[in-house]
């Protein structure tokens, strides 16, 4: 049985920065439980002292020489942005008044 | 945000035992940031000193900055710590505007050191052992500039602004396990602990190491827990303390916040606080609701970082003498008393005089100049002793000058200040102005014989060993000299003559 | 229609280079084609037809002047719309990212545009590349040339249309779980994954980091050798790419043979719960393999059974962590709640709008996966199975020198039949999936129609790390004998296109 509940799904959903309305958690909540029901056999799959692989290929000691590069223009940073002001972007507040 | 009611000082720590943890960012001075070739100098024009990779544009990637790696070595073999045989990067998830991925790339389970110790010497003498946890890479996020509402603070702000030059800058993160038992000398032995933590990386030239510039940066853990208890007590993270003494101030703060709450029977919220240095008093930071959820996972983009014993071994091989290792040595060569070294350590001058003595000076007259007549001066120009113009290698020509008998101290101040002008060096400046001391035994003899001539009682009194009676014929024959004479030599001359007669 | 589409690319590198056509006669062959099929396949998202001529006439131009050119230069591409380009909009098929034009070009195109590569477009794909069918595309399905009312395979259904469909002859695709096969093996087209590594990914709008690689879509394993020969090489803005190069796929799709080789028939791979036609055309092509000299063996990979559970604990916790970024700040969307909202509350329905159903359930899942508490069970876990399935691979490699099973367990399903049911969706990559939780090369070859629906179905070649040489030997070699056995090219059956009004 999964533990996937709707509240759960609106933790998630608020630590992945997503709105969710009342009925999306329910019906995510659904889909997840089935899916996650599927993939929780992970578990039955490894028994005694495996080593985790988070990189197919084996490499270690990659490293960058600590020379200056060419930056971007300050346009060319901001380009994109919804909004800017001052050179830099900008963003709602951060805080609610309180 | 009112003042929290405090508890006595010294009547919190008869009650309860403190325990600190100190975590202390250092930023690199390498010429790029962590992961991409931009510029690491943040105080140019916002948003200039950025690029795909650091203001984290879709489909960028990051690579390892070799020079911030082993500068992170270098840090952690000065702390006493292992260097990790398989270090790696993870994703410390979170969303903050500041930060461009909306996670930070850091290190978690495996960082690149671990296990050191320090030794601190607080300023009364006693030495505390401090147990390193850890010293791990990571890299800055970008400045947030609040808009709106007062005096820019986040709390009722209209808008936000976000430049990234910052973004991407190497941090070496230090953690201390928990320390017990400095007691009253808690908050001394945080600030020193972090002084020191700024002599090692300033030593190693990996950083600038300037607090006032956020070079280095310090968040201080404290708990209280009842005398003889066994389990630690809640904890509160104080940031943004930048200076020594704000570290000191913030840490007896807390002792005596949480003195106070506890005693009352309430209990202490684990949370972030915040100094504020111009009220002296720290305030409860916002209750971050990602807190406990970082979601660190090993950083797929990037592979694991393996030093190789050549490398840890060459590393050590350039290391400068450990700052804790150094003032002992020094302390043993100068034969200073140990008021005098404390001193002399706390005014920050070890470098100036252990240069002054190198040039030729001798220890005991290095340090009088510099805790003396040149720390006078800073101190009236508010002035930092490093941004006077004045150099080792002056000093000791001044020290050598006076040693030699060719100007006495009050000269010597003169002499100084002309140097400090920039008149040039102290023997041009004695030269340039005559103000070599009179050294022709003839013109004193002849000085002190008028003198006589005015106060014939002196021999007399001499003669009956009286002898502060010679202040006066002394202090006559200096002002004939105009200063430029040698007291000593004046007063020697002066018995001589009494006792021929 | 041009007769000029219809030729693999190989053939018109030959015209070109022999003056017999020029550059911009086949660029614009394309672009007539692309005018006239586009709207009924969608597969391209966005045409640079001024930016594809002008590199196609410069060719032109320099061939005239007899400059030496590179190999391929005056040849169309199309790429997917998950590498970033300076001069058209990249939107990796979301809403998040509509009309947003990058800062910076992808590494991969970079060597395109240096190999005088005229880039015809964007092709579209299942929105950040999650989907097997392109129906999770922002932007509308892409639809499959034999059947316009079947998927084209996903996430690179624009692609693998593009090629098939002769709106281009060859096509930059990247393969998460087999978004570059499947779409191959249901196009009648040859997809290739490449060594992980092989190709940079840098630019490439990241899925799963661990997982996601470049690779070439074509209709001829020649060409697609070609291809990999440009894109392919270290590049030092990646910090997973090889070190080392791979040598000549070019060469080794000339020398095909499979003559004294062994080739490994993956149990689980095979048989119950593949469409008993797909099966029959692969029974056919192991008995083309036996007759040509190679011999067949059968190898045990008994993890494959967690392969998937582990894939989709793997690909979306990294998602999660890989799409943060998408938060209005530095580009993209943003979405602007009513009243005076926080900029948590800003991400927070960006977010929402931008992402669709399917990008925000694996989101979600990743972050599930990946939380306090839960990281043992499943993302440790997962990246267990991956080492049981590398070792798995390791000993069948022992025995065999490629292995080969059906690419996919059906041909092309219709439009709609498994939007509504995840699991029966994610089980189309049974086949594709180990050789990206391994990092090992893999091909998906035309290997005939299957009987029931005279759908193409493909045959995947899977090879050990770093050999991706072996694919294109074998590959070839297969390829010429099928064509000897039709008569002609598997894309030859196709019936023609019903262009739509
Ligand atoms: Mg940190
Ligand atoms: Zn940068």
């Amino acid at each position: 049985m999964s533990e996937l509940t709707p509240d759960l799904v609106r933790h998630l959903a608020s630590l992945a920065r997503i709105q969710v309305t009342d009925d999306e958690a329910e019906r995510l909540a659904a889909q997840l439980a089935v899916i996650v029901d599927s993939v929780a056999t992970v578990n039955k799959a490894v028994e005694g002292d495996v080593p985790a692989t988070s990189h197919p290929i084996p490499m270690a000691n990659v490293f960058r020489e600590d020379i200056v590069e060419p930056s971007l223009t300050q346009e060319q940073a901001l380009s994109g942005a919804a909004d800017s002001d001052q050179g830099r972007f900008r963003v709602a507040a951060i805080l609610d008044e309180e | 945000m009112a003042k929290a009611e405090l508890m006595n000082y010294e009547q919190a720590l008869e009650q309860f035992e403190v325990v600190i943890g100190l975590e202390v960012h250092v930023e690199l001075n390498t010429k790029t940031k962590m992961f991409c070739g931009c510029r690491n100098d943040f105080g140019d024009e916002p948003n200039t000193n950025v690029c795909p990779i650091c203001i984290g544009l879709p489909g960028s990637l990051p690579a390892v900055n070799r020079r911030a790696v082993e500068s992170s070595i270098a840090i952690g073999l000065s702390l006493g710590c292992s260097i990790a045989p398989n270090g790696r990067f993870s994703r410390k998830n979170y969303f903050y505007p500041d930060l461009a991925k909306n996670f930070q790339t850091s290190q978690y389970d495996e960082p690149i050191a671990f296990e050191g110790t320090i030794d601190i010497e607080v300023p009364s003498g006693n030495v505390f052992t401090v147990a390193i946890e850890r010293a791990h890479m990571e890299e800055d996020a970008g400045k947030l500039t609040h808009v709106g509402g007062n005096t820019g603070r986040i709390h009722g702000a209209e808008y936000s602004l976000v430049d990234y030059n910052r973004a991407g800058v190497p941090l070496v993160e230090i953690v201390t396990k928990p320390v017990l038992g400095a007691g009253a000398e808690a908050p001394e032995l945080a600030a020193a602990y972090v002084r020191s933590i700024r002599e090692i990386v300033k030593a190693l030239g990996v950083s600038e190491a300037r607090m006032e510039r956020g070079n280095v940066r310090c968040d201080a853990n404290v708990s209280l827990r009842r005398h003889g208890a066994e389990k630690l007590g809640t904890r509160t993270e104080t940031k943004n303390v930048n200076s020594l003494r704000s570290i000191e101030r913030a840490v007896r703060y807390e002792i005596q916040r949480q003195a106070h709450i506890l005693a009352g029977g309430g209990s202490i919220t684990q949370e972030t606080r915040h100094w504020h240095e111009d009220r002296g008093i720290t305030s409860s930071g916002r209750p971050k609701s990602d807190a406990d959820d970082y979601r660190y996972f090993p950083e797929p983009d990037l592979v694991p970082v393996q030093p190789s014993h050549e490398l840890i071994e060459s590393i050590r091989a350039t290391l400068p003498e450990n700052p804790a290792d150094r003032r002992k040595r020094l302390a043993g060569e100068w034969g200073f008393s140990e008021l005098e070294f404390r001193d002399v350590v706390n005014s920050g001058l070890l470098d100036q005089i252990e240069e002054t003595v190198a040039a030729g000076a001798k220890p005991q007259a290095a340090r009088k100049w510099w805790t003396g007549e040149v720390a006078r001066v800073a101190n009236s120009e508010e002035k930092d002793v490093a941004d006077l113009n004045v150099t080792p290698a002056q000093i000791a020509e001044l020290a050598s000058l006076v040693e030699a008998g060719k100007i006495n101290d009050r000269i010597g101040r003169e002499v100084l200040a002309a140097v400090l002008a920039g008149e040039g060096s102290p023997a041009e400046i004695v030269s340039a102005k005559g103000l070599e001391v009179v050294s022709d035994d003839g013109a004193l003899l002849a000085a002190i014989d008028e003198a006589l001539a005015t106060q014939p009682d002196v021999i007399d009194a001499i003669r009956e060993g009286r002898m502060q009676a010679a202040g006066a014929v002394i202090g006559a024959v200096m002002k004939a000299m105009k200063g430029q004479a040698d007291a000593a030599r004046v007063r020697e001359l002066l018995i001589e003559r009494a006792n021929a007669q | 229609m041009s007769e000029l589409i219809k030729k693999n690319a190989s053939e018109l590198v030959s015209l070109m280079a022999s003056g017999e056509v020029s550059s911009v006669e086949v660029t614009q062959a394309h672009l007539d084609r692309i005018a006239a099929v586009n709207g009924t396949l969608n597969s391209y998202l966005h045409v640079t037809a001024d930016a594809a001529l002008k590199v196609a006439s410069d060719v032109d131009r320099r061939r005239a002047a007899g400059e030496s050119l590179p190999k391929l230069a005056g040849l169309p591409i199309a790429v997917k719309d998950n590498l970033t380009t300076t001069d058209a909009p990249t939107t990796a098929g979301s809403k998040i990212l509509e009309g947003w034009v990058p800062q910076y070009d992808a590494t991969v195109v970079t060597k395109l545009r240096n190999e005088l590569m005229p880039i015809l477009g964007k092709t579209n794909l299942d929105e950040f590349a999650m989907g097997s069918s392109t129906e999770f595309s922002a932007y509308g399905p892409s639809r499959n040339p034999w059947d316009t009312d079947r998927i084209p395979g996903g996430s690179g259904g624009g692609s693998s249309s593009a090629v098939a469909g002769f709106t281009a002859p060859l096509a930059i695709g990247s393969d998460t779980g087999g978004s570059i096969r499947f779409p191959g093996a249901v196009t009648g087209t040859v997809g290739t994954k490449p060594t992980y590594g092989a190709v940079s990914r840098y630019g490439l709008i990241a899925l799963a980091s661990s997982l996601d690689q470049i690779g070439p879509v074509s209709r001829n394993v020649l060409d697609a050798a070609l291809l990999q020969d440009v894109i392919a090489g270290h590049d030092p803005h990646d910090s997973t790419s090889l070190p080392e190069s791979l040598g000549s796929m070019a060469e080794a799709a000339a020398n095909r043979s499979v003559a004294g080789m062994r080739i490994g028939v993956i149990k689980q791979l095979t048989g119950a719960g593949f469409q008993p036609g797909v099966q029959a055309r692969f029974d056919d092509s192991l008995a083309l393999l036996a007759k040509n000299g190679a011999e067949i063996v059968e190898v045990d990979c008994p993890s494959f059974e967690y392969a998937i559970a582990a894939y989709y604990l793997i690909l979306p916790a990294e998602a999660s962590s890989n799409l943060a970024k998408f938060d209005s700040v530095r580009f993209g969307l943003r979405v602007t709640p009513e009243g005076n909202p926080t900029i948590e509350r800003v991400m927070a329905a960006t977010r929402e709008a931008g992402f669709g159903p399917e990008v925000k359930r694996r989101i979600i899942l990743g972050t599930y996966a990946l939380s306090s508490g839960y990281y043992d069970a499943y993302y440790g876990s997962a990246q267990k199975v991956r080492t049981l399935i590398q070792r798995d691979l390791a000993a069948a490699f022992a025995k065999a020198d490629v292995l080969v099973s059906p690419t996919a367990p059906t041909t092309a399903f219709k439009f709609g039949e498994k939007i509504d049911d995840p699991l029966a969706m994610y089980l189309n990559d049974i086949a594709t999936i180990p050789a990206n939780l391994a990092g090992i090369p893999g091909m998906s070859i035309p290997n005939g129609l299957a009987d029931e629906d005279g759908l193409p179905s493909g045959l995947q070649i899977l090879a050990p790390a770093r050999e991706d040489a072996r694919l294109y030997k074998v590959g070839a070699a297969l390829e010429a004998w099928h064509e000897e056995v039709w008569g002609k090219r598997m894309i030859d059956f196709a019936p023609e296109l019903k262009v739509g009004a």
